[in-house]
């Protein structure tokens, strides 16, 4: 029998303002718990939010770049559960009237391929506390700090068919809103997460299978992972001739599994009504003319520039162009070796994300600058080394032992460039190997190779690997 | 509308109310009461009117974004029921 | 002295006949021979009074003194003052010590009016007799057997009984201006907006407003003007310019244009209220006001619609008492959900239980449409009644309440019952209107209120309109028998 998965994100996504959505306390994070929770905050008795006005930039920023919408008249709903983390009994949030309408963003598979995903919606609420599980005499604590940090909770379509293509599309959002400087894509602290709705349905019906809500994913690995287990979980309990249950999960990333959450067991019911402490939001059509003259350029349109402009392939320009930080870094480098961004961008893709990789650092703590990768390839350009001591250096520069001129310098890399000099290493080359030059002259092509090889050998690698080549076919012939 | 016992109590737990088994009763008959008179709600016809969530027709005022206000914690801590730590704590939350 | 107003208190203070510590003294000391009659303080705040009084008299001789300075007042309990407990009447803030100023508050201490205490309620203004209050009720001091309306029962027993010379309230379904009535004071209920909501706790959101409750419209209309104003911490605050709402006390009526409507005439209402509100439309007919008969045809369903709007707002703005943060929380809870229970439960009165499970049956999945939503559509239905008999006349005039204040115990069985005492005073908060209630006369001895009802910002014509009345009247300075 053959499934299709089907699945749906709800992102939440904190914008990056200086104070709350609807308070003035500040929202940066990791203060001592409760010190950034004022009375509003705290839901004292008597108190009243009053929307941020960045908060509301923010939001319309987000649904021009994603081709939706703005809501000339939005409004605040309150949902209403009680949680400890949750001050008021409620959350101020949008419900029937959301502020961005339907959008869409289009994922780059790894086939080349490109999918569009539709996104619902998109609104303002404000986040939670957080509960803090650790033993106080059998008490939870909880911390207010967070409570009240504005929220943009980014609704899909149920458009994805795997847990790649849920994970592209949380990338290309997540891209999306560090490229617009709205959140600052942090998944550690929390300030990027996400919930999926994950259902199976066998290929070829129409109708959705019951789905399961896996909540609070916060890295990519975790969402692909926990994808891959609910859907496995689900084909496993319908085989077995059973019922997907309709309900919360959680991901523990220890065990690689989901779990039913006990506390969001019974059935909410969420009575959302219009907040009266709060009145209609509009937005004029100035204010969103002056937010859409405010907008960078985006991932999609920076992409096709790339190819455009640089003769980029689609899948280069889309790596390149997957944060704005790597793109930035790769326009850097370009521009310091003009007309050949096609070098440029190997570097960056290869030897700099790997070095990265292999670090865990992001590109911009990377050890080697644009400005420094740039002089590096300028050498190559302008035949100082070769491409590959260009790696020799590249390493040394990453260990911190200078520019590229120093490290070439004080290695003693410089490229030979002498013809007489190359030419005096090949004729020892021929002499000291008669039978390979025998056998080659015989018509034994793959051994030209072989001379190379030896001639870089000799010349410690600093040889101009074209002249070589040259030099050498004059040689042997 | 005449709600029983069971929804009184139903209703109740969604409003976290503790209500005692005794009292359950005249919560139903006077909540049946009051429902009933809300009814005659029904009689008018209110096709195309728009609901009335504010008594004057305005906007949302916006405020800058700028942080105002400073850490009053123990000041509001004061009034706490129970603190440690500078949390508030509270039964157990299993998840 | 007690038996001055607000504005002869004021003026006293000005000449230098008596000063702020004087007054504040004599208001304690009578809240403190009295109140045992009426129980209409839940707090006395003597120390700070005092405290507040010393620094008016300095403030006035320095010359830096306002109209209002050193006048001493009292604040319902629903209002919250800095480092002084506020209690809502409830159980649930009992033990609740506000860390923070009402807006309301902030500016009777910016202009430095004495504070003698806290005043009784109804349960988080839940009530329409002062009978839900944790505190116990409050006698209405006409007749201590009856109850002085509520919510706001004690700021209106404690002003009728002269225990002080003017007191603020909330009205949310006519809890400034049906307490008002039953204790032969005058009350005003402002434009919602006009008063900021920050700090006053939240009954239901879209209706609640602060408001004066004193002897006399001038001594009101002095009090909404240290009251009202623009107040950023509000979203629905109003942002206009600064008003005298004084400012139209002697404006002739000649040729000012009464609506009467007739909803507002039927059944239900008692004879003596009936006779007391045609005396009162002979004299402004004297007057020179011209009178219309307008018609109001929904604003029968304001009772109904009033008890799913205000529920619905009320279920929700109460969840934030849950025993975390602040206010009473049960002993020992043995787990979160038996915190949540038991402290909601044992620290709510009954009353308040009740609407809040009303407001949340109304608001919950399958029925939100046939209650919270129809409610919200028959609300515009009868805001836009108003607007279109204001397009008609200056003013509407009708009772306060059907009938005068009723024997303590006599309605609290039957909640309905209890509900119709505001039926001509909902529409009024439903709609966002100003309304006042002025004393009228008496029937069988006990007071009766007459109301006024202005257009959106009208509250200066309202007091003009009341005052021309009390200018030709006595009702108001009757005081009752053993608080003279």
């Amino acid at each position: 029998m053959e499934w299709e998965t089907v699945i749906g994100l709800e992102i939440h996504a904190q914008l990056s303002t200086q104070s709350k959505i609807f308070s003035g306390a500040s929202t940066a994070y990791g203060a001592e718990p409760n010190t950034q929770a004022c009375a509003v905050d705290l839901g004292l008795p008597g108190v009243l939010p009053v929307l941020n006005r960045e908060a509301v930039r923010m939001a319309v920023k987000f649904g021009l770049a994603i081709g939706a919408p703005i809501a000339p008249r939005s409004i605040f709903a309150r949902k209403n559960y009680f949680y400890p983390d949750l001050p008021k009994g409620y959350q101020i949030s949008q419900y029937e009237l959301p502020v961005v309408g339907r959008g869409q963003v289009d994922i780059e598979l790894e086939d080349g391929q490109t999918r569009t995903i539709g996104v619902t919606r998109a609104h303002l609420e404000e986040d939670a506390g957080k509960s803090l599980h650790e033993d106080y005499h059998g008490m939870t604590g909880v911390d207010l700090n967070r409570a009240g940090t504005p929220l943009l909770e980014i609704v899909s379509e149920p458009d994805m068919r795997s847990a790649r293509e849920a994970v592209a599309y949380m990338k290309k959002i997540h891209a999306l809103v560090r490229y617009l400087e709205i959140c600052d894509g942090n998944m550690q602290e929390g300030s990027f997460r996400c919930d999926a709705n994950v259902s199976v349905r066998r290929k070829g019906t129409e109708k959705f299978g019951t789905r399961t809500e896996i909540k609070n994913l916060n890295s990519f690995r975790f969402l692909e992972r926990a994808i891959h287990f609910e859907v496995e979980r689900q084909i496993d309990i319908l085989e077995g001739g059973g019922a997907v249950v309709q309900e919360t999960r959680l991901f523990d990333p220890d065990k690689g599994e989901t779990r039913s959450m006990r506390s969001k067991e019974e059935a909410n019911d969420y009575r959302y009504f219009p907040d009266p402490d709060l009145l209609p939001l509009d937005i004029e059509p100035a204010f969103i003319e002056q937010v859409r003259g405010s907008l960078p350029e985006l991932p999609d349109e920076k992409k096709h520039r790339f190819m455009n402009d640089h003769g980029l392939s689609a899948y280069d320009a889309g790596v390149l162009t997957a944060s704005r930080e790597m793109a930035e870094y790769f326009e850097q480098v370009a521009a310091a070796v003009e007309g050949q961004a096609k070098l440029a961008a190997n570097w960056v893709m290869g030897e700099l994300t790997g070095a990265l990789n292999r670090e865990s650092r992001e590109i911009t703590d990377s050890p080697v600058s644009a400005e420094a990768l740039g002089g590096l390839l300028r050498r190559i350009q302008d035949n100082t080394i070769s491409g590959k001591i260009a790696k020799e250096v590249f390493e040394a520069m990453w260990a911190g032992e200078g520019d590229a001129d120093q490290v070439i310098e004080g290695k003693g890399l410089k490229q030979i460039t002498d013809t007489g000099a190359i030419e005096q290493v090949i004729d020892q080359v021929i002499a000291d190997n008669p039978s390979q030059l025998e056998q080659y002259r015989s018509g034994k092509d793959k051994l030209f190779g072989f001379f190379v090889g030896q001639v870089m050998k000799r010349t410690g690698g600093k040889a101009n690997p074209a002249q070589v080549n040259d030099l050498l076919k004059q040689k042997l012939s | 509308m005449s709600l029983s016992q069971e929804q009184v109590q139903k209703i109740a737990h969604l409003a976290r109310l503790g209500v005692e088994a005794q009292a359950l009763d005249t919560y139903a008959r006077t909540l049946s009461d009051i429902l009933d008179f809300v009814e005659q709600m029904d009689g008018v016809d209110t096709e195309g009117v728009e609901p009335m969530a504010h008594p004057l027709e305005l906007s949302q005022r916006l405020r800058a974004d700028v942080p105002t206000e400073t850490d009053q914690r123990a000041h509001f801590q004061d009034i706490a029921p129970a603190v440690e730590d500078g949390l508030y704590l509270v039964p157990r939350v299993i998840e | 002295m007690h038996h001055k107003t607000l504005a002869e208190l004021a003026a006293a203070l000005g000449d230098g006949k008596v000063s702020s510590v004087e007054l504040t003294e004599h208001f304690l000391r009578r809240i403190e021979s009295l109140d045992h009659r009426l129980n209409s303080l839940i707090t006395v705040t003597g120390e700070q009074a005092l405290e507040t009084a010393r620094a008016a008299d300095a403030a006035r001789a320095r010359g830096e003194a306002g109209p209002l300075t050193g006048v001493p007042i009292v604040h319902k309990d629903i209002f919250c003052t800095e480092g002084v407990r506020t209690s809502c009447a409830s159980r649930m803030l009992d033990n609740f010590i506000s860390p923070y100023d009402a807006g309301v508050v902030e500016r009777f201490k910016a202009v430095g009016c004495p504070v003698l205490g806290k005043t009784n309620m109804d349960e988080f203004a839940m009530g329409s007799s002062n009978e839900t209050s944790d505190y116990g009720p409050v006698n209405n001091p006409w007749d201590t057997q009856r109850v002085p309306g509520g919510s706001s029962g004690g700021s209106a027993a404690a002003v009728a009984a002269r225990l002080a010379p003017g007191a603020t309230g909330t009205d949310t379904g006519g809890s400034i201006r049906q307490p008002a009535a039953l204790t032969g004071i005058t009350g005003l209920k402002p434009t919602y907006g006009r008063v900021s909501r920050w700090g006053m706790i939240a009954f239901a959101s879209s209706l609640d407003q602060g408001g004066p409750m004193a002897r006399t419209a001038e001594d009101c209309g002095l009090m909404l003007n240290v009251m009202a104003g623009f107040d950023e911490r509000d979203s629905t605050s109003l942002e206009r310019p600064a008003e005298d709402f004084n400012a139209r006390l002697n404006t002739t009526l000649k040729g000012l244009k009464i609506g009467l409507p007739r909803e507002f005439f039927g059944e239900g209402m008692d004879p003596g209220v009936a006779r007391v509100i045609d005396e009162a439309i002979d004299f402004y007919k004297k007057l020179g006001a011209d009178f219309v008969e307008v018609a109001l045809p929904h604003s029968g369903l304001s009772v109904p619609v009033y008890y799913v709007v205000a529920p619905a707002e009320c279920s929700s703005n109460l969840a934030r008492f849950d025993g975390v943060r602040y206010g009473y929380r049960c002993e020992d809870p043995k787990d979160l959900m038996d915190l949540y229970m038991r402290s909601r439960g044992e620290g709510f009165g009954p009353e308040v239980q009740r609407r809040i499970m009303v407001g949340t049956y109304a608001l919950s999945a399958g029925y939100f449409d046939a209650y919270y939503l129809k409610a919200q559509k028959i609300r515009r239905l009868i805001a836009d009644d108003f607007r279109q008999a204001f397009g008609q006349v200056d003013v509407i005039l009708a009772p306060t309440t059907p009938t005068t204040a009723f024997r303590l115990g006599e309605k609290t069985a039957d909640p309905v019952t209890m509900y119709l005492s505001d039926i001509y005073t909902i529409a009024v908060n439903l709609a966002g209107l100003p309304a006042m209630s002025l004393p009228a006369g008496f029937s069988e001895g006990l007071p009766v209120g007459m109301q006024l009802i202005g257009n959106y910002f009208d509250e200066a014509r309202l007091l003009g309109v009341a005052h021309q009345y009390q200018r030709g009247t006595e009702w108001h300075q009757m005081a009752p028998a053993g608080f003279e």
